[in-house]
């Protein structure tokens, strides 16, 4: 038993986080920053963060993840790190000659009080960024909010420095061909990007997709060191959020901040709803998309939810009442929740260490009448020990989460299915998509392979089946 | 070969960090602070601290700061336990933004306190990192307190991010285990007749120290205390018991065995365990420092023993791989030293090589071991490492998580020698699991796949 220290009794903590089900923001921020195109994140701070992050954002995708560092040192932390940051942005363009810098701080830069934009005024001035090329920046401290809220930070920076006021005469053009929308994603895999670029392709939608992680973080076999592979939006794109006649942002805790900016900064209205994961919630997704685009749905989504319906009523004997205990970002987990009543299972433990305001009553909504029988948490002490004590007070029949859930699942003997970040042991995650009908389908497909394949293991003899 | 340097990527400031074998009779610069900017693949001197202790299964070892740099170094080296299982969780403080104004010395206390009466482990070290020097928390108080009102020995480890290299974490490690230590002298006193050694440096990545151990057991050595690969707090407390010090990843725990050696008169011994011949070597080291020739004798017939045990199977994998040409980067030049020889043992030839961590004399030794013409590299980044690979048309690359993807992106064959080997790389069995990862990876079939099937463009 490798969790063998953690207590059935749940007792009352105050201060005290055990296997987190969070980390901090600079790696939101930095994972945003790579759905640009030829940009390269920066952490402001001390080397160590870069590393970490670079290396747990490598185990999750298997690929090589470029970020550069302030490098701060003693003196940094005393006398304030404008030097370093002023030096790494001659670095950076000199030797690596990236189209954007995006530069996210840290605990350290934060506290003692680097002002970013002061810094890349003063580095403009001194002839330190080439013309045409950009740094930005979003301040995400490590002791506020969660990796969601660093991703959400990166994401409305991307508005607050590239969109544009509607040019009329652009706006003209880019109407006469087809309805464009600015889809913003949330905190998802370049998989599930891709996802969304086709359903809005199919539907006859133009859609400026940001961030776009899709060819920089499952680029392909290349034989070649690329610091900056053919993937991500670019900043021209960027520049025209402005024209679209709407914006969806799909999952509140990840995408909202960039939408209401951009809708104060060029009018442009928004639309935040849950990620479109499962059926009712891609159905909203690509009802919104109708709407927005003033476009029809095509057969061709329709056949692909009409599949996923039928593989929904063949197989629900097998799903009846599952009882289910899931952890990891809000957005997710709210839009999972939706899916699994959907589906008939029962949700029971809710976790997740970003705190935000309006989680539990978006988790109450999604639960509907289970809403009272469930047990939910969010913050610091929602924790993986605090979901590993409860499913040790009354088990469950699935666990959903990031990788760290193994070791409960294996402690426990429950089946696992991977989803959220990070995880580090499977490779799916990067090139399938959970999102929209045929995501849905996928995870569906996982789901009733875990189930069947623990009764065939658990069968006796007599009534192993054969057909199911 | 010169053209070869020409093409490299290097950032000027790097120009005296990267040399090329005969082109120079400078010594490699080194033991300089990262280029502010540039892409290092080092970490940060908590990342040295936490990667040392770790390991120690019985204790609790709790990060004091944000969550992200206990969530980050969660369970990620691998190192085994045969017992308890405590170091394998991640227990921080979660310091949020009202305790950046107001202080977190309070929420640690508590946090100590709730913990060892729910754990009950056997000793406590608490991290500090960039955030809790810059708010200035008075760590050593809180673990002194908690310390005298549980009887525990609570450690601070000064591992402030920003205050240096991961070297200087590792520095932090080693006070740390020193104290622990010299705590309480009654159980150092005792004496242990038998002739017995320390394990340092030996982290149990894939079960190696086990390995190691029974070599020692069967030469007739008591290993009294590993540092700290499936280590325990009361071994490392009885430390002072033994002789002799192994001191294998000599970056990290070189300052223990010095002090250790400058106040008790415990001489340590630079080791390796990688390769049939630092293996051997360690090994007779240790037989002579006893001088007894009973230990020389059984040490002789291990080593005669598993040598010629392993021998045929690695000429067969040797009659393999010969002629490939091997990049070795990873974070300690000694471990650099042994992975040259081990290569070149079933003919491989190193053309890079180099480390994070690696001082002038370590670069004069790998300059030493390589051949004509080879590079020789000190705090390297991707971009450099990637034209290295190609300038040097490499077969192979030895590395850590980071290097991983790199290789396989530019299609070469990888050994993960760092956290996440999966397979035992250390002693004589080590060895041929070595050279078997070297071989199925250099010679696998997806290299030929990569030629584009189609004509045209």
């Amino acid at each position: 038993m490798l969790l063998r220290h953690t207590p059935t009794e749940v007792s009352e903590r105050r201060s005290l986080t055990i296997n987190p089900a969070k980390t901090c923001q600079p790696i939101g921020a930095m994972y945003a920053a790579l759905g640009i195109r030829d940009c390269l994140p920066h952490s402001h701070g001390s080397q160590g963060c870069c590393s970490y992050h670079r290396s747990t954002l490598t185990r999750h995708y298997k690929e090589p993840v470029m970020a550069s560092t302030s490098s701060f040192t003693e003196g940094a932390s005393v006398f304030g790190g404008q030097s370093n940051l002023l030096q790494s942005l001659e670095t950076i363009f000199s030797v690596y000659k990236p189209r954007v810098v995006a530069v996210h701080t840290t605990c350290l830069s934060e506290t003692i009080g680097d002002d970013i934009p002061q810094i890349i005024a003063k580095a403009k001035e001194e002839g330190k960024i080439p013309d045409g090329a950009f740094v930005i920046h979003a301040n995400t401290p490590s002791y506020v909010g969660s990796h969601v809220t660093g991703f959400s930070t990166m994401v409305k920076s991307m508005v607050d420095y590239f969109a544009e006021p509607k040019a009329p005469t652009r706006a003209v053009v880019a109407d006469a061909g087809a309805p464009r929308l600015n889809i913003i994603p949330g905190w998802v895999e370049p998989a599930d990007m891709r996802e969304i670029k086709r359903i809005a392709t199919a539907m006859g939608i133009q859609a400026l997709v940001f961030p776009d992680t899709s060819g920089i973080t499952d680029a392909p076999f290349s034989g070649r060191a690329e610091m900056f592979p053919a993937g991500g939006v670019s900043v021209e794109a960027l520049a025209t959020m402005g024209d679209a006649r709407a914006t969806v942002a799909l999952g509140p805790t990840a995408s909202a901040a960039a939408a209401s900016a951009l809708e104060l900064k060029c009018d442009v209205p928004h639309e935040t709803m849950e990620l479109p994961i499962g059926l009712s919630a891609t159905d909203r997704f690509v009802d919104a998309l109708r709407r927005r685009g003033g476009v029809q749905v095509p057969a061709a989504l329709e056949e692909e939810r009409g599949q996923l319906l039928d593989v929904m009523s063949d197989m629900h004997q097998y799903l009846y009442q599952k009882r289910v205990a899931l952890f990891g970002d809000p957005d997710q987990l709210v839009a999972l929740t939706e899916f699994l009543m959907d589906l008939d299972m029962d949700p029971v433990y809710i976790v997740t260490g970003t705190p935000t305001k309006k989680f539990e009553d978006r988790i109450r909504h999604a639960l509907k009448d289970r809403a009272d029988r469930a047990k939910f948490k969010q913050g610091a002490t929602a924790d993986m020990f605090l979901l590993h004590q409860w499913i040790k007070n009354e088990s469950v029949d699935l666990l959903i989460g990031n990788t760290y859930g193994k070791y409960i699942a294996r402690d426990e003997d429950v089946p696992f299915l991977r989803l959220g970040f990070p995880v580090l042991d499977r490779i799916g995650h990067v090139y399938f998509p959970t999102v929209g009908y045929r995501g849905a389908l996928r995870l569906l497909e996982k789901m009733l392979d875990l189930f069947l394949d623990r009764q065939d293991r658990d069968a006796p003899e007599e009534s192993f089946e054969l057909v199911m | 070969m010169t053209s070869a340097m020409q093409t490299l990527k290097v950032l000027s400031e790097r120009r005296d960090q990267v040399q090329q074998k005969g082109s120079s009779s400078d010594a490699v610069a080194c033991d300089r602070k990262s280029a502010a900017g540039s892409v290092s693949q080092r970490a940060c001197v908590f990342c040295g601290s936490r990667v040392v202790l770790y390991p120690i299964a019985d204790a609790l070892h709790v990060v004091h700061g944000p969550v992200g740099c206990a969530a980050y170094t969660w369970d990620i080296r691998g190192a085994l336990s045969s017992g308890p299982e405590l170091h394998r969780n991640s227990f921080s403080t979660d310091l949020r933004e009202r305790d950046i104004v107001f202080g977190g010395e309070k929420k640690l206390e508590g946090t100590l306190l709730a913990l060892i009466e729910a754990q009950k482990p056997n000793a406590v070290f608490v991290y500090s990192t960039c955030i809790v020097g810059v708010i200035g928390d008075d760590i050593d108080a809180v673990c002194r307190r908690v310390a005298k009102m549980t009887g525990l020995p609570v450690l601070p480890v000064h591992s402030e991010g920003f205050r240096g290299t991961k070297k200087d974490g590792y520095r932090a490690a080693c006070d740390a285990l020193f104290s622990l230590i010299t705590l309480d002298h009654s159980k150092a006193a005792e004496g242990h007749i038998r002739p017995a050694v320390n394990l340092l440096g030996e982290f149990n990545i894939a079960g190696e120290t086990w390995m190691i151990r029974s070599y020692y057991e069967e030469m007739g050595v008591d290993v009294i205390a590993c540092m700290t690969g499936d280590g325990r707090v009361d071994d490392i407390r009885r430390a002072r018991q033994a002789k002799l010090n192994l001191v294998q990843c000599s970056g990290s725990m070189t300052p223990l065995a010095k002090r250790l050696e400058s106040e008790f008169a415990i001489p340590f011994r630079r080791v390796s365990y990688f390769g049939l011949e630092d293996t051997a070597a360690a090994l007779y080291a240790t037989a002579d420092f006893f001088q007894d020739p009973k230990i020389r004798e059984k040490t002789e017939a291990l080593v005669r023993r598993e040598v010629s045990r392993v021998t045929p199977e690695l000429r067969a994998i040797r009659s393999e791989v010969r002629g490939k040409r091997a990049a070795v980067y990873v974070g300690g030049a000694f471990k650099a030293m042994s992975l040259i020889k081990a290569l070149a043992m079933i003919g491989i030839e190193t053309v890079v090589v180099g480390s994070q961590t690696g001082n002038r004399d370590d670069y004069r030794v790998l300059k030493e071991l390589t051949a004509d013409g080879a590079v020789i590299v000190d705090d390297s980044n991707p971009i450099e490492l990637s034209s290295l690979v190609q300038a040097m048309k490499v077969d192979l690359f030895i590395g850590g998580v980071k290097e991983r993807p790199i290789a396989y992106k530019l299609g070469v064959g990888f050994c993960d020698h760092n956290h996440e080997r999966k397979t035992a790389l250390a002693g004589f069995e080590g060895m041929l699991n070595f050279a078997k990862e070297v071989r199925n990876s250099v010679l696998s079939p997806v290299w030929e796949l990569r030629r584009r099937p189609f004509p045209g463009s």
